[in-house]
């Protein structure tokens, strides 16, 4: 495949992480954080940059990683565990860097990241770009269209929670319960991108 | 067979990479090396840096209160910080007032030690202490409210003043894996020295109190830590009224000592507020004290008296009984302990009988 061929389907890749293949809301990954700090919008941009920001380097991490060392040493089968520590020590290590070189992003993005390194969809993203067998750059443009996909579906949860506090909501679905409904709800909107690509 | 070793090998060595990766990063990069924290611009601690402020506190033997154990959920362990602590984090801002922000205080366990911090603290947190004690008794005031006696062990005397409280550690047990702290007035004599009383009211389903009425044996080990509060008798000789309901009894009583003790002749009227009479306790206490004092008067007042208890005494709520016996009282102090919607009513009535609300003090507990 030439270059333009590969970047144009990078774009397209990205383009359907973001909407028809959004990572939350089709596979239901990184519902923990979705549903926990969804309460308003602010946190839930810092949150949606963080993710961004980790899986796109996760993803590309990773697939160094299995491209480079797993594959030629025949030993497909360990990428859960190497994803997970590289996530892990990522994660760690970018969290150290922040609190000590740059307070400002370490307030605004730097105390999300321990919420996140446990979170499914990152170590989801890894996997998925391993079975569906792509390439580097299209990779990259996974890996950053998942988490542009999560952060816009968080960011639009927050501001319908954020609404709907001004609502009486039934006293057994206050919370989780009503949350989930309108995770569903979101879900089955974003079927309707089903067409675009 | 080689094949097996060779992967797990691969897997530990890459495992073993990364976690040196960490450790080297956290030698270089989140070494803060010896930071100062200036207390009060008087003593200055010598600290390594990279903590939070309330583990750096604590390790240096200064006990800021703190319910949650730094988790960022209680908002306890406000402490004004003068500098060196870095701009406002999220995590503090639900906890903080406007006026709070303003006078920059912030929770020391969200506010790292990264450099040399200045803050304020009030001079009696740092004569707290943690305390180990042993139970050694534990009686039956009534049906639902029980007096601890704890022998101090280490250290084996503690200062305080009467009207302070302590801080009780709850450890994790049978149905409760959370570990608490839950503050009690001290009621016991200060002359009563290396043991402290505690009057505690159980709480239905809660922590501490299920886990003293119900785990808590005599002889066992238990951990405090205090004393806190300034709640406490004015050194003046203002008439005095006591008002106080259930285990507000403690800190009340403990005054009580404290007045007994130095042979005070300054009047005073303790208002008592129970429900029923199987609610009422420490009256043959409050008789002695009545025999000692020349000017001190108790008033049990009971909510719902039965028909056939033959009860004498003052009836309804302790507000309305101190509406009824209390003529204009401009020179009185008064010194309530109890519930914050009992304390609400108590100060709304002592204003409308002229006490300044320069001369109410209490403790709210909810």
């Amino acid at each position: 495949m030439n270059w333009t061929g590969e970047l144009w389907q990078m774009l397209v890749v990205c383009f359907a992480a973001v909407f028809t293949g959004n990572i939350l809301l089709t596979t239901f990954l990184g519902m923990c954080p979705f549903l926990a700090v969804s309460r308003q919008v602010k946190a839930s941009v810092g949150l949606g940059f963080a993710v961004v920001f980790v899986m796109t380097c996760t993803t590309v991490l990773n697939w160094l990683a299995y491209r480079y060392v797993l594959v030629p040493l025949d030993l497909e089968f360990f990428r859960f565990i190497l994803f997970i520590i590289i996530i892990a020590t990522f994660v760690q290590f970018v969290e150290m860097v922040l609190e000590r070189y740059s307070p400002a992003l370490y307030q605004s993005l730097g105390i999300f990241l321990p919420l996140i390194t446990v979170n499914c969809a990152i170590l989801g993203a890894s996997l998925f770009m391993v079975i569906r067998g792509y390439t580097f750059l299209v990779t990259l443009g996974y890996g950053f269209g998942s988490g542009v996909g999560w952060m816009l579906a968080i960011v639009a949860m927050a501001g319908i929670r954020q609404n709907m506090s001004m609502e009486r909501v039934p006293k057994g679905l206050q919370g989780p319960g009503i949350a989930l409904i309108i995770a569903g709800l979101m879900a089955l909107g974003f079927i309707g991108f089903t067409g675009v690509l | 067979m080689g094949a097996t070793v060779f992967s797990v090998f691969v897997i530990s060595a890459i495992g073993a990479a990364l976690a040196t990766v960490l450790v080297i990063a956290e030698r270089y990069i989140t070494n803060y090396g010896e930071c100062a924290v200036i207390i009060n611009d008087d003593k200055t601690l010598q600290v390594q840096g990279g903590s939070s402020l309330l583990e750096t506190l604590t390790q240096q033997k200064i006990f800021i209160p703190s319910a949650c154990g730094g988790r960022g959920s209680c908002g306890y362990c406000k402490v004004k910080v003068v500098g060196g602590a870095g701009p406002l984090l999220p995590t503090e801002e639900p906890y903080l007032s406007e006026e709070e922000r303003a006078a920059g205080m912030r929770l020391s366990c969200q506010v790292k030690v990264r450099n040399d911090v200045r803050i304020e603290i009030p001079e009696e947190l740092l004569s707290i202490q943690q305390y180990e004690c042993v139970c050694v008794d534990i009686r039956d005031l009534t049906y639902d409210i029980k007096r601890f006696r704890f022998e101090l062990k280490e250290p084996d005397r503690m200062r305080f003043v009467p009207g302070q409280y302590v801080q009780v550690f709850t450890p994790a047990y049978e149905g409760s894996d959370e570990e608490v702290y839950r503050a009690y007035s001290i009621s016991s004599n200060t002359t009563d020295e290396g043991f402290i009383e505690l009057i505690v009211r159980l709480v239905p389903n809660g922590i501490c109190t299920t886990y003293l009425f119900e785990h808590l044996k005599a002889g066992d080990p238990v951990k405090i830590n205090g004393p806190y509060g300034h709640f406490r008798l004015q050194d003046t000789d203002a008439p005095i009224i006591f008002i106080a309901g259930g285990s507000g009894m403690a800190p009340i009583n403990c005054m009580l000592h404290q007045l007994a003790n130095s042979g005070s002749e300054r009047q005073a009227t303790y208002y008592f507020g129970v429900n029923t009479p199987k609610d009422l306790f420490f009256v043959e206490e409050m008789k002695a004290f009545e025999a000692r004092l020349p000017h001190f008067r108790f008033v049990p007042v009971l909510a719902m008296p039965d028909e056939d208890s033959g009860w004498e005494g003052e009836t309804g709520l302790v507000t309305e009984a101190l509406d009824r016996n209390l003529d204009r009282a401009e020179s009185y102090e008064a010194y309530l302990c109890g519930s914050p919607g009992m304390i609400n009513a108590t100060v709304a009535v002592l204003q409308g009988h002229g006490v300044q609300v320069e001369n109410i003090f209490y403790d709210k507990f909810s």
